[in-house]
């Protein structure tokens, strides 16, 4: 019952988004497939040589991340360090109380909380703070032109940043609690690497929407919210019992456990390695088709 | 080698208000239905350049002029790359220098020695290539020991004073300038105006759009003049 209606209103309503967006490029060419010709080359082919010119731009993005770092930490005396003190003031107090709650071994429950937040944190950032990427940086776009990927990685490599100083927690609570070693723990550069991966994808693509309609961000940022509490962060996909797939049709949930399985149970969650590979592939395409489509609209939507 | 040749280039701008640029108003459409056509056609649009077509060569200094709101800036940000025209096409051969705005990337928290790296790296140039030129930028500002405090602590002049310093290090072979630049009290602007010259020497192409007919007579060699997003002349003065 529930079904029949809702789903001819979903598309009814992804018709509608999709030719508000539509609405959003005047001409209404269709750019895909026939490609509209700025000098002779169609939109996939520019918007390509955006990614890839942005990614060479080595001594562009890397410093404006840092910068953004910098700018906020500026005179004071421990800088980046503060995201440190904080996250780990939050686990102290939180740890303890949790696991106390859900009457599991401090032992156990804290490096899994510990890392699971630390993670949580920087996929959090991410999606946050891909809604501004391109709004962040209007004052650039509208004055010169650089490659709209450098905008993404600059984000991207601010929240990994960010993501190294809240490691610093995760290091200690393995020297207090020294996870089993195994070759597992070699997967988890790789999981930090495809993370950021990922980011890039969901900064071009959450990038162009929250430029274009700006209440995407407000929602973004609450749907975050409600995120942290369903996601198995605080409390273990074990404890759902029966009810597994929460967890499981949870994308977040295997981008957390790609970098916490190798640490807390020395194994490799291959299923979880599989969802973060098709996300992989099927966020790049999907956000790529989207930059494409309306990187050329970015300077006049910003 | 430098040229641009702009082919019929259209720059229209939607304008969103709270109406169309939230989600809301596409949710409820779809409740009411049928009638997002007519609503894509009831959009506000200003047309900022009007099918404009030219070919800009080798030598050409080109003044853009007309009333405010006549396309000057949205023309210049079209040939520095920032806007693509929603329709035509526009081709540019050779190195771009925009100088559109001085000051953009500069972070006030950050000292003025950092600034020069800041800025390079906006403009393009690699670390290497910025630590020939620094030394210089410095120099040239006059801002002695000054350059290595933070910006905020300047006062406006010496703020300019860098911002143009590094702006005009580079050698380009198009250089597109809003408004004529000058900085300074009166003994560097006199310093400013030779070294800005002497960069517009260098370059191949300069365009600059301004108000000032002298201004324009004294270093343009061709007019292109903008009315309502129409060009309606291009040629010499």
């Amino acid at each position: 019952m529930g079904k029949t209606v809702t789903q001819p209103v979903m598309i009814k309503w992804l018709a509608s988004l999709e030719q508000q967006i539509h609405a959003g490029f005047s001409t209404g060419f269709p750019l895909i497939g026939r490609g509209v010709h700025i000098g002779n080359r169609n939109q996939l082919a520019l918007a390509a040589k955006d990614f890839r010119d942005g990614i060479v731009s080595i001594h562009v993005w890397p410093m404006l991340g840092w910068l953004e770092i910098k700018q906020r930490y500026r005179r004071s005396f421990l800088g980046p360090f503060w995201l440190t003190i904080s996250t780990g003031a939050l686990l102290g107090g939180m740890g303890p109380l949790y696991g106390r709650l859900f009457g599991l071994d401090i032992s156990t429950y804290f490096p899994f909380l510990a890392i699971g937040f630390v993670v949580w944190l920087f996929l959090a950032g991410i999606i946050t703070d891909a809604c501004v990427a391109f709004i962040a940086a209007e004052g650039y776009i509208k004055q010169m032109k650089l490659p709209f990927t450098v905008y993404v990685l600059r984000m991207v490599w601010r929240n990994l940043i960010i993501f190294a100083h809240n490691a610093v927690i995760v290091v200690l609570v393995m020297l207090f609690w020294p996870p089993a070693l195994s070759w597992h723990l070699l997967l988890i550069p790789p999981a930090v690497l495809f993370i950021a991966l990922n980011g890039i994808w969901v900064g071009l693509g959450l990038g162009v929407l929250c430029a274009r309609f700006r209440d995407i961000p407000q929602i973004v940022g609450s749907l975050v919210q409600v995120a942290f509490f369903l996601t198995p962060v605080m409390w273990q996909a074990g404890m759902l019992g029966r009810n597994q797939w929460a967890a499981q049709w949870n994308p977040i949930y295997h981008f957390l456990e790609v970098v916490r399985s190798p640490l807390l149970t020395a194994t490799t969650n291959w299923n979880s390695w599989a969802a973060v590979l098709g996300i992989t592939a099927i966020g790049y395409t999907a956000a790529f088709l989207l930059f494409a489509r309306f990187r050329a609209r970015i300077a006049y939507w910003v | 080698m430098a040229r641009i040749s702009a082919k019929d280039i259209v720059v229209d701008f939607p304008i969103y208000g709270a109406k169309s640029r939230s989600l809301k108003n596409a949710v409820l459409h779809t409740a009411t239905g049928g009638r997002l056509a007519t609503d894509a056609n009831e959009r506000v649009i200003i047309r900022a350049l009007n099918g404009l077509s030219f070919e800009f060569k080798d030598g050409d200094r080109i003044g853009i002029v007309g009333h405010n709101g006549s396309g000057k800036s949205t023309l210049l940000r079209v040939l520095v790359g920032a806007y693509e025209p929603v329709r035509g096409s526009i081709k540019t051969v050779g190195r771009v220098a925009s100088m559109l705005s001085l000051t953009l990337g500069i972070d006030v928290e950050a000292t003025g020695y950092e600034n020069i790296f800041l800025r390079g790296a906006i403009m393009g140039l690699k670390r290497k290539e910025i630590e020939t030129i620094v030394d210089e930028i410095c120099e040239f500002s006059g801002l002695g020991d000054y350059i290595h405090m933070p910006m905020r602590t300047y006062s406006s002049g010496m703020y300019m004073r860098l911002a143009f310093a590094i702006s005009t290090s580079v050698a380009a072979d198009i250089v597109v300038m809003d408004e004529w630049l000058s900085a300074g009290d009166h003994a560097f602007a006199e310093k400013a105006q030779s070294r800005l010259s002497n960069l517009i020497e260098q370059a191949k192409m300069l365009v600059l759009a301004s108000h000032d007919e002298n201004l324009i007579r004294a270093n343009c060699n061709k007019i292109l003049q903008l009315d309502h997003g129409d060009m309606v002349r291009f040629g010499a003065p």
